[in-house]
């Protein structure tokens, strides 16, 4: 594989981890704007961990993992008292906090950024993406991805079943951030030097329309959408600076054509291999876009 | 008796829905709350589910005081709510709905229920891959029904099930009632529809601004000028 090959792959793997980290949230209900600031404290975590503690990758990243869960859960529980733009305001200012906070101090390297000692090659991020994503689909498929599509729709119907919509809610917001710290390791040991500029407000941003619109009502939206987001702008590489332009365009006639994301699950159950023989086929057709 | 409440108070700020309000419903009962719109009637239902607390009063629900319990601890006492509106998850599909009724049981006869459903409703079999959105309003109340019922309730709330519905549907939806009665299934069934409510009932109150005005066997209740008074009195004020 060419260096210019590998490059991309890596990044596909860590914006497709990133992008399942904001999805396990958005999948119940919540925006979380703050993604960047998650994805930082992992790989700051593994920087300094590697750097100043001296600790191989495979001790790095199952810490960094756990930093990250612990703020997630930690700050899920001033941020479910918000709700809609003010949820997206408290994530956003989350995420501000901690690239301001790395940015003054000394301890990880302030402006200068840190060098991360240990690397791992892309194929240990390839790996991860991989475990990562079946992850994602067996919860989705699990009893606890029914409550959280459930929650998603209504969280009152949701309580008035029995499911403690709560608890569900720190969970997914703790697992967020895991995925999230997880993504920020691996991109810490793979491109070996972390700087706090790089974990700003447009990364949050752009790992939530990854997840928007690829669609958060199933598990293929995330991965549809980074491979769209991550290959795209190479794609049009050709056009020089228009691609920003031709970019940003997409990106309006996605949500003015297709608001609920490229993935639903009525397009999933249509492409399903249950569908392909005719006989089969007619539930799935009549199935309409809901939600 | 399986359900007591007493004294049971409901505030929402400064409005005061329910006022020491006392009800009992034994097993196997089927009870209707009555009242014009405003009375109180669904506050009461959201307090018994444990939707918003109870300011003051208690609930014993089969002899466990069940006042401070959290929703889903309630429903794994076996006490379940069709709310208002009937309130399927539209996204989720009619198979998946059903599933989410059952959410609280960790029992493996859940597939075995869940087929019963569609023996009972062959038209929710039809569409159980399809999402809740494409039913009729008659199947989302079936439906809402069907997943209450999978939870195994001793004591099914329902509010105003047969509001929208047409007709011939609120038929059939009381000839249901009366067989899950029949069945032994205890009911409390909060009303407009007074007349059907008085008939498939053993007894029924009628609430007027959160308070009881009138409580007394279903004949009674449909005789008396005060039922009438309850609704019409109460619009003729707001008409005024």
């Amino acid at each position: 594989m060419s260096g210019y090959a590998s490059g991309i792959v890596a990044i596909l793997c860590i914006n497709l981890i990133f992008a399942y980290a904001i999805f396990v949230t958005a999948a119940a209900g919540q925006l979380n704007l703050g993604g960047a600031g998650f994805q930082a404290i992992g790989a700051y975590a593994a920087a300094w961990l590697s750097s100043s503690a001296h600790m191989p990758a495979n001790v790095t990243i199952p810490l960094a993992i756990l930093a990250s869960a612990l703020v997630g859960f930690v700050i899920s529980f001033p941020v479910l008292r918000t709700r809609g733009v003010y949820m997206v305001l408290a994530t956003f200012a989350f995420g501000q906090f901690v690239s301001g906070f790395l940015l003054r101090s000394p301890t990880f390297g302030g402006a200068i950024g840190m060098v991360v000692a240990d690397y791992i090659g892309v194929g240990a991020l390839v790996i991860c993406a991989v475990v990562t994503t079946l992850l994602v689909f067996f919860l989705m498929a699990s009893r606890l991805g029914l409550a959280i599509r459930s929650i998603h729709d209504d969280e009152l119907v949701s309580t008035i079943m029995g499911v403690n919509v709560r608890a569900v809610q720190v969970a997914m917001f703790t697992l967020g951030g895991a995925l999230a710290g997880l993504s920020g390791a691996l991109y810490a040991h793979h491109f070996s030097f972390v700087e706090a500029q790089y974990f700003n407000s447009l990364l949050s941003i752009y790992v939530l329309l990854f997840v928007l619109i690829g669609g958060t009502q199933t598990a293929w939206g995330p991965l549809v959408g980074s491979l769209f987001f991550t290959l795209l702008p190479e794609l049009m590489r050709v056009g020089g600076s228009w691609r920003y332009v031709v970019f940003g365009v997409v990106i309006v006639l996605m949500m003015v054509l297709r608001p609920q994301g490229i993935v639903t699950r009525a397009l999933v159950a249509r492409l399903s291999p249950r569908n392909w023989w005719p006989a089969s086929s007619r539930a799935a057709t009549r199935v309409s876009d809901a939600g | 008796m399986l359900l007591e409440v007493e004294g049971l108070d409901v505030r929402y700020g400064r409005t005061h829905a329910v006022k020491a309000l006392s009800l009992q419903v034994a097993d196997d009962e089927l009870v209707t709350v009555l009242g014009a719109n405003g009375a109180g009637k669904t506050s009461l239902l959201r307090a018994l589910q444990g939707l918003v607390p109870a300011s003051a009063g208690r609930i014993r629900f089969g002899g466990v005081d069940i006042t401070r319990m959290s929703p889903p601890e309630r429903l794994r006492q076996r006490l379940a709510l069709v709310p208002e509106g009937r309130q399927i998850v539209i996204s989720l599909t009619v198979h998946e709905n059903l599933l989410m009724g059952a959410y609280c049981r960790s029992d493996s006869d859940v597939r075995r229920d869940v087929e019963g459903v569609y023996d009972r409703f062959p038209n929710l079999a039809a569409r159980r891959d399809m999402p809740a959105s494409v039913l009729s309003g008659g199947e989302q109340q079936m439906l809402a029904i069907s997943r209450a019922l999978l939870a195994r309730p001793r004591l099914m709330m329902l509010d105003e099930p047969s509001l929208g519905l047409s007709p011939l549907l609120v038929e059939r939806l009381f000839d249901l009632l009366r067989n899950l009665r029949a069945d032994g299934l205890a009911i409390l069934l909060v009303e407009q529809n007074t007349q059907m409510a008085l008939e498939i009932a053993s007894r029924g109150l009628v609430m007027e601004l959160g308070k009881v005005v009138l409580e007394g066997p279903s004949e009674a209740l449909a005789s008396n000028d005060r039922l009438a008074a309850a609704y019409f009195g109460h619009a003729a004020q707001h008409a005024g």
